[in-house]
Parts: structure tokens; C-alpha cells; sequence
């Protein structure tokens, strides 16, 4: 593979890494969800590129789907959320971004020791860089789920943990189009439940704060 | 005669005139004999130790017929006892020197002169050691002698506390040492140091033994979580031997660490050296950072002591490293980087804790906000302060830059390791050394700022006067010292060649060759540094810059009211003090650090109550490590109370149970 | 002859950089009056007032030492030493072995150290507000440069700054994400040290918020002059030490002939022009921080600063 060719994946899919990296900075909800359409434009930028680098031209239509639902639909659709519900418009942290920035450092340099270590077989730098940042990347938005209290950064936690796991899969040779469809479908399946979600909590409690729902379980002390 | 015996004499010499001091107690002249007199002496051991690196001579032994009847005590000089001699030398002579003028002021002289040569032979001594005997007696010598110093002011409860606490971690290292010593001469009971070096151990040994090692030789030196003793035990004592505690005694504890861990120990692994690497350069920040907050002038500067302790391990640590990876080069550059700041440490603290000495003898207050001014009224010691916060601040061109600066070079050598747990690692606590050298440069504004800028916040402050010519020259020599190892460090780093040679096999290329006495650790395409040209360059656009504008624009001057955006207030307690300057630092890395806290209690409405703003903050190894056992220990000591009270048969029952199990234990084991 | 055409290389580099600087400053205002549909004064202002102030009084505190009088040379000497370091349009600096880049940023350390002292000499409240929050902007924007550093000392292999200039030049490096976000990091860390909005507010007077006005609160005449040199310098340094790492193609080698090093300079123009435009456009467009803001701020840039020395090592081991 030309250098060329391997630069500018390494560019986007490190790429991913940092915009991960952004969405834990954000404290506004309108902010991140601006950080999320990016990131899902880098993440279509990146498929795509690997299907012009592998041939492999359905990875096209993953490229495309991530452009259309993650960039541009979903993140309109949870500005709308926003909107209608006057959700408080700041991001509830549990632990301070600081802390979480270096948490997440670690996650970032543990996967890269692993993925590096696991796939140390495989003669394909790009192939491996690219599980590497992908796993760094799930691995952000698993924390970032765990360190927000506000249902709708935990949705678009889960989401960047989505777009990790398409790097990956895009990243690995050969993944059936089927996949895809049923990922991205999952993907708008899961929002609309979690979009159903946020207004049954909201009529229910009159908050999105998911520490409600724990004390609706008896489990807050 | 050999070295080796001039050396002993001079400490044998240092020992008896402890004795001496005892003896001559009526005579009014003792003290600056005495002081006198152990100057000279460490001068000798501190050009004996120069002259063996110099010539580079092998190592002489020596075997005194005392101590154990079967071992006698060997002592034994090589390259890297050489080293540390004229660090303790060093170090020595000066705090003697300023101690002349500074042991006037002392209620209690003999508190002193009793114990202060012995505590300065007793370190050489350990430096000499060639058998783990000789070694941990003189350690603890050492340890009680300096025991005695930091109970000079016994009337003051502070002190006593000090004294205690020191005593318990003191007690505790040293039994740390006793095990590692002990697993090292092995069953055989091969306690001479040649027997231990020559023994084969088993990986997972020399782990326990480094480990034991880094706990036992790391409490003495203020290794996080084992320092909560140091910013209470140096800052009791009198201010020279603040300065030997902190610049001499510390060093005293690397040595032992280097010995075993370079020396004794043999061949380490790889995982060894991220636990030392981790625990120095958490050291460092943590130490600094509680530096940052405290208010009293001496414990600022006993806690910025951790934190140098703390740079130097993580450069040891770096040369474990390197060598496990047999990257024998980079080793010496990372011991070399470890030595230099250990001598540089020495020299900017020693003189940091003298003019905080001068400070608490022309003022006696040590609370940073009683004081202020003192540039004005001592002009002498506040220039020579400026020279140590500047060299401590890590600052080109002096000397604290110069170590500074080879640590990070060894830390920018980590893609050469082959473990990508280790690559990870070492640049990241790189962040962590950075981070603790800016916050050094933050602090020691703070310090500098406080005291003697600004105006006086006390009449006694107000009232300063400049301190004796003894203690000045002291400082003035430790000054100048600062300046030259700053601008020719490639003299100093040549000289510590033979110890980092006879640690590793390896050394940094020779330096003073260079042209302009620049400094090349690894090749001049990666990094070089010319203390002489930036100091050159600096002051000759400096003056330069000066002159021109004097000539050519404008040279008056008028006096006039501070102006401070027109509303000055004649208070000086509008300055910013201690506790305003280290706010942004305090609640930005104190909060989640130290359990930094503030809270304003703010009376209500219509009552004439001051507000009051009160701030806390606190060790968290005090309440996560030291309480909890010590609750432990309490418990333990409460359940075997009762073994006081059993019958005759039951304590029969009891010595016979653990004999039995004496016994089945070495069925098993043999 | 090669001796002297280094020297007056050197010479040359260094008068540049100082002759240039306020005019650099003067842009910046010009870019941000501009922006905000006001005139503004001419680029060449500032060289105006500091020549204005090189000639009046200097009026000093009744208590100041003569630290305070010493402080403005050290901390222009210092600033101007470390500026003279970073190639401008060509590498082969007669003396850039003198110090490397960890040296450059020491260098520039000092001259904060001596700034921060100096405002606490006189004993007033702004004096001590300001080198307070100076310190502690520095004590995180230092260890962010540093692993800037490391980054770009990892690819060049170096941290000698001809060298890093000559290797980055050379077709030998790729485009790396760790370089962008060293690149980002950098940038952070030269708007916090110049104190720019959002750290610092360059334009204001009599706030709470000012970090460095408050220190040179006391300051007047031509030791303010200095100070405003050293500050204008020290912007000229960033902007400088941004285009050289990141942008090197156009800057001559050693040994290049008089083209090269006249396209050099040219080349060095239009980056000080560009890093201005670009400073002003992003002064005008963001609000400034609290202060207690800032340290998110340097943080996001030593995060980025580590992360981008992890990256490094993933593509080094590939």
C-alpha cells in the first residue's frame, strides 16, 4: 500500500480518536451534538476511503448511510428532542471532564497495547491501526456513557460507541452489506425507543436526568 | 596513605569531635571551633572524594576490626562513594561554615554541637560501607543522630511531634533495610558486599529485594506515600541542618538505593522500573503541589524537597529501564541526569534552607505571611535567595535547568525501549516532570514574592537587619557553586563519569572537549546546551538593551505612590500573601490532590461579625494509609494486651505451639 | 566566510524578529478594529508607542526594589535570546546548537518568572492577582508544550529546531494526526502565553479578570517599553515557531543561495501575515473565559499534547 493511501486513513481514523475526545470536552448539549455530526462525517470520510483503498465499493453504502442518519438525522432529530422538551441545555457530568480526559488517555493508550499486541500477526498496518482506534473509540463512548448523567449524552455516547464498531468492521476486509443495513437499522431502532424513552420519562418525572429513574427503583439512597 | 584512610580518618575525626563539643562544653569559643573544625574536615572529604573521580582510581577497601567479632567492618571506596562524598563534603562544609554565624543565635548550643559532626560522620560512614552491617548501624547512627538535631527546640510541642513521627518512619525504613539486606545475603548469611554481588538470585527475589529497597532507602529519601515525615522532621531542626537533612541526608538515601538497586542487586527486569519511574514522578507532583499551598517558609522548601527526590528516582528509574533493555548508553545518560540533580538539589536547597535560616534569625517568623520587604532590608541574602529560587526553578542558565534538561533528553530516548508498556509510560510521566518543574517555578515565585517582595506584613519584618558575614558567605559560596554548575556543566558531568562507569559499563560521552563547553548527551543532531552562551547571550542584550535605551531615550527616574489603577491601600495586608498567590493552583489541581476545601462563613445581615474564610487542605496518604493502620496496629496492640494476663501453663502452651510450628516449617521448607 | 555569513545570519534573524514584532501586533489590532466595523489605528501604532514610551519618565512605586528596575531587561533579553533560536526563513542559525527547544521554552519560563516577581515587588493587589494567575496558567501551559515537544521531537528524532525544521521538510514525514494535534496544542498553549482572548484579554484595563496588564500594572516609560517589546516578541516567536515546524518547505537551507533565502523571507512574510489574519479572526469570534475556565482550556491542549505522543507510537511500531 502507498504511503499516501495509508496517511490519509491513519488521518481519519485518528481523526475519530480526537472527535471522541471532543465530545467528552463538550458541556454544551448543542455543542456535542454538532461534535457528534462531525464525527459521523469523519467516520463516512473514512469508510469511504477504505472502500476506494480496498475496492471493496458497498462500503460506499455504509459511507453513505453514516452521512445520512448519523449526520444529518439524528443529530436534527435530538436537536429537536432538545428543543421540544426544554432539556437543560448543559451537560450533567458525574465526574469533571478533567479527570475523565485522563481516564480516557488510558483507555486510549490500553487499547492501542492490545490491539497492537493482538493482531501483531497480521502484516497489515492499516488494518491493525485502524482496529486500534476503533476500540479506542467504543472504549470513549462506553465512558462517556458511564460519566454523564443526561439521557441524551448517553445517547450520543452510544452512538460514538456505533460509529467505533463500523470503523472496525470497515477496517476488517469483507464485511457483508447485510451487517450494515441491520447496524444502521439498529442504530435508528434504538433512537427512536430512546427518543419514546425520553418523553415517557419526562411525562413521568419531569426530568431527564436518569438518576430518577434509580429512585423510581428504590435503589437511590 | 591511601584514600581511603584519609577519608576514614576525617570522618573518624568528624565522630570524635561530637566528643570534643561534649568535653569543651564551659569554654565559650566551642561552637565556632567545633563548626570550624568539621568544615575543614568535610573541605578534606569533599576533595579526598573530587580527587579519587579525577584520577580515577579503582576501588581501595579497607576492614576495621570492629563490630561483629567474625566480620569486622569493611569499608571500601569506589567512584560512586566518591561522588556522594563530595556531595556530603559539600554540603557539609558549608552548613558548618554558616553554622559559625548561625549557632550564635541558638538557646541550647550543645543540642547541636553535640550531634551535628557526629550526624555528618555518620553519613560518610554509610557512604563507605562494605557489609550490610557496617552499612544499616551507620544508617541508623545516622538516622538517631539526626533524630537528636530535629529535637533541638524539644520545648516546642511542634518539635516533639516531629521528633516522634520521625522517629516511627525512621524505625520503619531501617526495618525495610534489615529485610532487604537480609533476603540479599541469603541462607549462607553472606553479608560482606562482594558475597551479595557475587550471589545468582532468582527474578522474582530481586524483585521483592528492590521493592523493599525503594520502601526502605525511598521513606528516608520522601518517596510518596512514605514522606509525611519530612515536612514535619526538617523544618523542626535548626536551619543548617535543615539544609544537611534536606540536601545531604536525602542524597544519603539515593546512594543507598543506587548501591543496591545498580550495585548489589545484579541484572534487573524490565518491570521492574515503571514502579520507580510511576513513584518518582508522582513524588514530584506531589510533593511540589503541597509545597505550592503550605505557608511556612522552611516546610515549603522540605516538601520541594520530595519533589527533587521525586525527579532524581524517576531518572533512576529511567536508568533501570534503559539498562534492563540493554541500552547501556541511554542508562548513563538517565544515572547521569540522576546524579547531577542530586548534587544541583544539594546546592540550591542547602541555600534556599540558609537564607530561610537568615530570614527566621533577622525576623524570627517563619509564616511567609508575617513577612515581605526583606529585599530592601536584607539586600545580600535576598540576591543570594534570588540565585537558589531561580536554580530551583529549573531556569537557564543556572544549574537546576541543567539536570532538568537531562532528564527530559533521557525521557525523549524512550522509543529506543522495546516494552510499548514502558513507551506509553515514559512519555507520560515526562507530563508529570514538566508539570512539576513548571509548578517548582510557580511555587518559588510565591516563596521569593511573598518574603521578600512587596512590603513588610510584620514590625518584625519592618525591623530586619542583614544577617552575619559567616552565614553570607556560606550562601554566597553555595551561590556561586549554583552558577558554575549551571554554566560549565560539562566539568560536573565529566567528574561523575567514573560512578555512572562503574554502575553500568557505560558513561555519556566526555563534555568539556566541546566547543563552548556545550553539552551533547547523546549527538549534537538530537539536542545540545550551552549554559555559557545563554547566560553570555542574555546578559549582553540584556546590558546592551540598557545602555542603548539610557543613551539614546530617556534615564530619569521619578518616585511616586504605587499607583495600582489609582486606588492603593496603605495596608499591607492588601498584598497578595501565601494563601491568596497558590488559590488558582489550590482549587484548579488541590480539590481532587490534597482535599483542598474553602468555606466563607458570612454573618447575616445587620451583625458586626468579621467573614471568615477559612481554607484546609490534606494529605491523603495521612488519612488512606497512616490512620487506618494506625487503627490497626491500635487494635492488634489492645488483643495482645491480654497475653500479659495467662497462666504459667498457657504461656508454656504458647511456646511450645510456636516451636512446633518452627518445626514443621522448616520440614516443609527443607 | 561561511563564518560570517552565519553571523550575520544570525544578526539578521534576530533584527528581523524584533523589527517585525510590533508591527505583528499592530495587525492583529487592525484585523480585530476591522472585524468589528471600526478603523482602527495603523498597523505601525505600536511602533509608535513604544517609541513614545522609550522617551517619557519613569515613574516609580516609592517601595520598588531594583528588581523591579532590572526585571524589564532580563525579560526582554530572555525573550529575545529564546526568539532568536527559531529559524525564520532560512536554518543554518549560526548558534542554534546553543539551545534546543526544551531550552527555548526554559528561556521563555525565566522571562515569566522574572514578570511574575516584578509584580509582586511593589505590594499591590493587581500586582499579586496577576502574577498569581500568571503562574498557574503557566504551570499548565508549560508541561503542554512540553509534550508538544516530545511529539515533535519523537518524529524529527530531534529537539534541535534546525534540524526538526530540516527533517520536517523532507518528504520523509507523512501527514500524522499526532502532528494536527501537536499543531492544535501548540496553538493553545501560544494563546494562553501571549494572553489572548480567551485567556487573557490584551485590550483591558482595570478588571478583575487581566492577568498580564495587572503584573505590569506599576510599570512606566521605557521599562514598559521593554515589556511591550518582549510580549510583541514573544507572539512573533510562537507565530514563528508554528510556521517553522509546520509549515518548513519554504524556509532556505543552509548553503542555499540569495533566491532562497529572499523567497524565504517572503515566504516568512506572508506567514506572519497569515498567523495575524488568523489570530485576529479568532480574537474577534470567541468570548473570553473565566478564569477558572482556563485550565479546561490548557488541559484539552495537554491531553492533545499526549495523546498525540501515544498516536506517534502506534505508527512507529507499525
Amino acid at each position: 500500500m502507498s504511503g499516501y493511501a495509508f496517511d490519509i486513513a491513519h488521518l481519519l481514523a485518528g481523526g475519530l480518536v480526537l472527535v471522541s475526545f471532543m465530545m467528552i470536552y463538550q458541556d454544551r448539549l448543542y455543542s456535542l451534538l454538532n461534535v457528534f455530526a462531525l464525527q459521523a462525517v469523519l467516520l463516512s470520510l473514512a469508510v469511504g476511503w477504505q472502500a476506494h483503498v480496498q475496492g471493496a465499493h458497498h462500503l460506499y453504502v455504509t459511507a453513505a448511510i453514516a452521512i445520512l442518519f448519523k449526520a444529518i438525522i439524528v443529530p436534527w432529530a435530538l436537536h429537536r428532542i432538545v428543543q421540544q422538551l426544554g432539556i437543560h441545555r448543559e451537560v450533567e457530568t458525574v465526574v469533571s471532564v478533567g479527570p475523565t480526559m485522563l481516564a480516557g488517555m488510558g483507555l486510549v493508550a490500553l487499547s492501542i497495547l492490545l490491539m497492537l499486541r493482538l493482531t501483531a500477526a497480521s502484516g497489515n498496518a492499516l488494518a491493525r491501526e485502524d482496529l486500534a482506534f476503533a476500540l479506542s473509540v467504543i472504549l470513549l463512548g462506553l465512558l462517556m456513557m458511564v460519566t454523564r448523567r443526561n439521557a441524551v449524552s448517553q445517547v450520543v455516547g452510544f452512538m460514538s460507541l456505533e460509529n467505533g464498531l463500523i470503523l472496525a468492521a470497515a477496517g476488517a476486509k469483507g464485511m457483508p452489506l447485510v451487517v450494515e443495513i441491520s447496524v444502521a437499522f439498529s442504530v435508528l431502532v434504538a433512537m427512536i425507543v430512546i427518543g419514546v424513552f425520553l418523553f415517557r420519562i419526562r411525562e413521568r418525572f419531569d426530568s431527564v436526568d436518569i438518576s430518577a429513574l434509580d429512585e423510581f427503583r428504590g435503589e437511590r439512597r | 596513605m591511601a584514600a581511603i584512610d584519609l577519608a576514614v580518618a576525617a570522618i573518624a575525626g568528624l565522630l570524635a569531635l561530637s566528643g570534643v563539643a561534649v568535653a569543651l562544653r564551659r569554654y565559650r569559643g566551642v561552637s565556632g571551633f567545633v563548626y570550624a573544625a568539621s568544615a575543614a574536615l568535610c573541605v578534606a572529604l569533599a576533595l579526598l572524594g573530587g580527587l579519587v573521580l579525577a584520577t580515577r582510581a579503582g576501588p581501595a577497601g579497607l576492614s576495621l576490626p570492629i563490630g561483629l567479632p567474625w566480620i569486622g567492618a569493611s569499608l571500601r571506596l569506589d567512584a560512586l562513594s566518591a561522588l556522594f562524598l563530595v556531595l556530603l563534603g559539600t554540603g557539609g562544609a558549608t552548613a558548618s561554615v554558616y553554622g559559625i554565624g548561625y549557632g550564635r543565635h541558638e538557646e541550647e548550643p550543645l543540642r547541636v554541637l553535640a550531634f551535628f559532626p557526629g550526624f555528618l560522620g555518620a553519613m560518610g560512614l554509610v557512604l563507605l560501607a562494605d557489609d550490610a552491617f557496617t552499612f544499616l548501624m551507620s544508617w541508623e547512627v545516622m538516622s538517631l543522630l539526626s533524630w537528636a538535631l530535629v529535637l533541638t527546640h524539644h520545648r516546642a510541642a511542634a518539635a516533639r511531634e516531629a521528633g516522634f513521627i520521625y522517629l516511627v518512619m525512621a524505625g520503619f525504613g531501617t526495618m525495610m533495610l534489615l529485610l532487604a539486606f537480609g533476603i540479599l545475603a541469603g541462607a549462607q548469611g553472606g553479608y560482606g558486599f562482594d558475597a551479595i554481588r557475587a550471589a545468582a538470585r532468582a527474578p522474582a527475589t530481586t524483585g521483592v529485594v528492590l521493592a523493599l529497597v525503594l520502601i526502605g532507602a525511598g521513606s528516608k529519601a520522601g518517596l510518596v506515600p512514605m514522606h509525611v515525615w519530612l515536612p514535619v522532621a526538617h523544618p523542626a531542626a535548626p536551619s543548617h541542618v535543615s539544609a544537611l537533612m534536606s540536601g545531604v541526608m536525602t542524597k544519603v538515601a539515593v546512594y543507598g538505593f543506587v548501591r543496591v538497586a545498580f550495585d548489589l542487586l545484579g541484572p534487573l527486569e524490565w518491570w521492574a522500573s515503571p514502579a520507580v519511574i510511576l513513584i518518582g514522578a508522582a513524588t514530584a507532583v506531589m510533593g511540589i503541589l503541597f509545597a505550592v499551598v503550605d505557608g511556612d517558609a522552611k516546610r515549603v522548601l522540605a516538601y520541594s524537597t520530595i519533589e527533587n527526590v521525586g525527579v532524581i528516582f524517576a531518572a533512576l528509574g529511567l536508568a533501570l529501564a534503559f539498562r534492563a533493555n540493554g541500552l547501556g548508553a541511554l542508562a548513563a545518560l538517565a544515572l547521569t541526569a540522576a546524579f547531577a540533580h542530586a548534587v544541583n538539589h544539594m546546592l540550591f536547597k542547602s541555600l534556599l534552607f540558609m537564607a530561610a535560616g537568615s530570614v527566621l534569625s533577622a525576623t524570627g517568623r517563619r509564616d511567609l505571611d508575617a513577612l515581605g520587604g526583606l529585599i530592601h532590608r536584607m539586600p545580600v541574602t535576598a540576591f543570594l535567595a534570588l540565585v537558589g529560587v531561580t536554580a530551583i526553578s529549573a531556569l537557564p542558565p543556572l544549574n537546576g535547568f541543567v539536570s532538568e534538561w537531562l532528564v527530559f533528553q533521557a525521557v525523549l530516548q524512550s522509543p529506543d525501549l522495546r516494552q510499548p508498556a514502558l513507551q506509553f509510560l515514559v512519555p507520560a510521566a515526562g507530563g508529570l516532570l514538566a508539570l512539576a518543574a513548571a509548578l517548582a517555578a510557580a511555587c518559588f515565585v510565591r516563596f521569593y514574592g511573598v518574603a521578600f517582595l512587596g512590603r513588610p506584613r510584620s514590625p518584625e519584618a519592618a525591623g530586619a537587619a542583614e544577617v552575619d558575614r559567616w552565614s553570607l558567605g556560606a550562601m554566597a559560596a553555595l551561590a556561586t557553586l549554583c552558577v558554575l554548575a549551571g554554566i560549565v556543566p560539562g566539568a560536573l558531568l565529566d567528574l561523575m563519569a567514573p560512578a555512572v562507569e562503574g554502575m553500568l559499563g557505560a558513561r555519556v560521552p566526555a563534555q568539556l572537549g566541546n566547543a563552548w563547553l556545550t553539552l551533547v548527551p547523546v549527538a549534537e543532531v538530537r539536542s545540545s546546551y550551552s549554559g555559557i552562551l545563554v547566560m553570555v547571550f542574555v546578559a549582553i542584550t540584556a546590558s546592551a538593551a540598557a545602555w542603548l535605551v539610557h543613551r539614546l531615550a530617556s534615564r530619569r527616574v521619578r518616585r511616586g505612590p504605587a499607583w495600582d489603577c489609582g486606588f492603593p491601600n496603605a495596608d499591607p495586608f492588601t498584598q497578595y500573601g501565601s494563601g491568596s498567590f497558590a488559590q488558582p493552583i489550590r482549587r484548579v489541581l488541590g480539590t481532587a490532590l490534597m482535599a483542598a476545601r474553602e468555606e466563607v462563613e458570612m454573618p447575616p445581615p445587620g451583625d458586626m461579625a468579621p467573614a471568615r474564610h477559612a481554607v484546609t487542605t490534606r494529605d491523603l496518604a495521612w488519612s488512606h494509609l497512616y490512620l487506618p493502620v494506625a487503627a490497626a496496629i491500635e487494635f492488634a496492640a489492645a488483643r495482645a494486651n491480654g497475653l500479659q494476663f495467662l497462666t504459667i501453663r498457657r504461656y508454656l502452651g504458647l511456646v511450645f505451639a510456636s516451636l512446633i510450628l518452627l518445626l514443621v516449617g522448616l520440614a516443609i521448607w527443607n | 566566510m561561511e563564518l560570517i555569513a552565519g553571523l550575520v545570519l544570525q544578526g539578521l534573524q534576530m533584527l528581523i524578529v524584533a523589527g517585525l514584532a510590533p508591527g505583528l501586533v499592530g495587525l492583529v489590532r487592525k484585523v480585530k478594529a476591522r472585524l468589528t466595523r471600526r478603523r482602527g489605528a495603523s498597523v505601525l501604532q505600536p511602533y509608535r508607542d513604544i517609541l513614545r514610551l522609550m522617551r517619557k519618565d519613569v515613574v516609580l512605586a516609592e517601595n520598588a526594589s531594583w528588581l523591579f528596575r532590572v526585571s524589564p531587561y532580563m525579560i526582554f533579553a530572555a525573550t529575545w535570546v529564546a526568539a532568536a533560536l527559531v529559524p525564520t526563513f532560512a536554518t543554518g542559525l549560526r548558534f542554534s546548537w546553543t539551545a534546543d527547544l526544551i531550552a527555548i521554552v526554559a528561556l521563555l519560563g525565566s522571562a515569566r518568572f522574572f514578570l511574575a516577581l516584578a509584580g509582586m515587588d511593589v505590594g499591590t493587589s493587581f500586582g499579586g492577582i496577576g502574577a498569581s494567575r500568571e503562574m498557574m496558567i503557566g504551570a499548565l501551559a508549560e508541561p503542554a508544550m512540553l509534550l508538544t515537544v516530545f511529539t515533535v521531537a519523537l518524529i524529527a528524532g530531534s529537539t534541535q529546531l534546525s534540524n526538526v525544521v530540516d527533517y520536517m521538510a523532507s518528504p520523509a514525514v507523512g501527514i500524522r494526526v499526532s502532528l494536527g494535534m501537536a499543531l492544535v496544542a501548540l496553538v493553545i498553549v501560544a494563546i494562553a502565553e501571549n494572553a489572548r482572548i480567551p485567556v487573557d484579554n490584551p485590550a483591558t484595563h482595570l478588571e478583575l479578570t487581566m492577568v498580564h496588564e495587572a503584573m505590569v500594572l506599576e510599570y512606566s516609560g521605557r521599562h514598559l517599553a521593554m515589556i511591550e517589546l518582549a510580549a510583541a516578541i514573544k507572539l512573533m516567536l510562537y507565530v514563528a515557531l508554528i510556521g517553522c515546524i509546520f509549515i518548513p518547505w519554504t524556509i532556505a537551507q543552509p548553503g542555499a543561495g540569495l533566491a532562497a533565502h529572499l523567497a524565504g523571507f517572503a515566504a516568512f512574510l506572508a506567514k506572519i501575515t497569515l498567523g495575524g489574519t488568523a489570530l485576529g479572526l479568532f480574537e474577534t469570534a470567541i468570548a473570553k473565559m473565566r478564569v477558572f475556565r482556563v485550565p479546561d482550556f490548557l488541559g484539552a491542549a495537554l491531553m492533545l499534547g499526549l495523546l498525540g505522543t501515544l498516536l506517534m507510537f502506534v505508527t512507529r511500531s507499525l
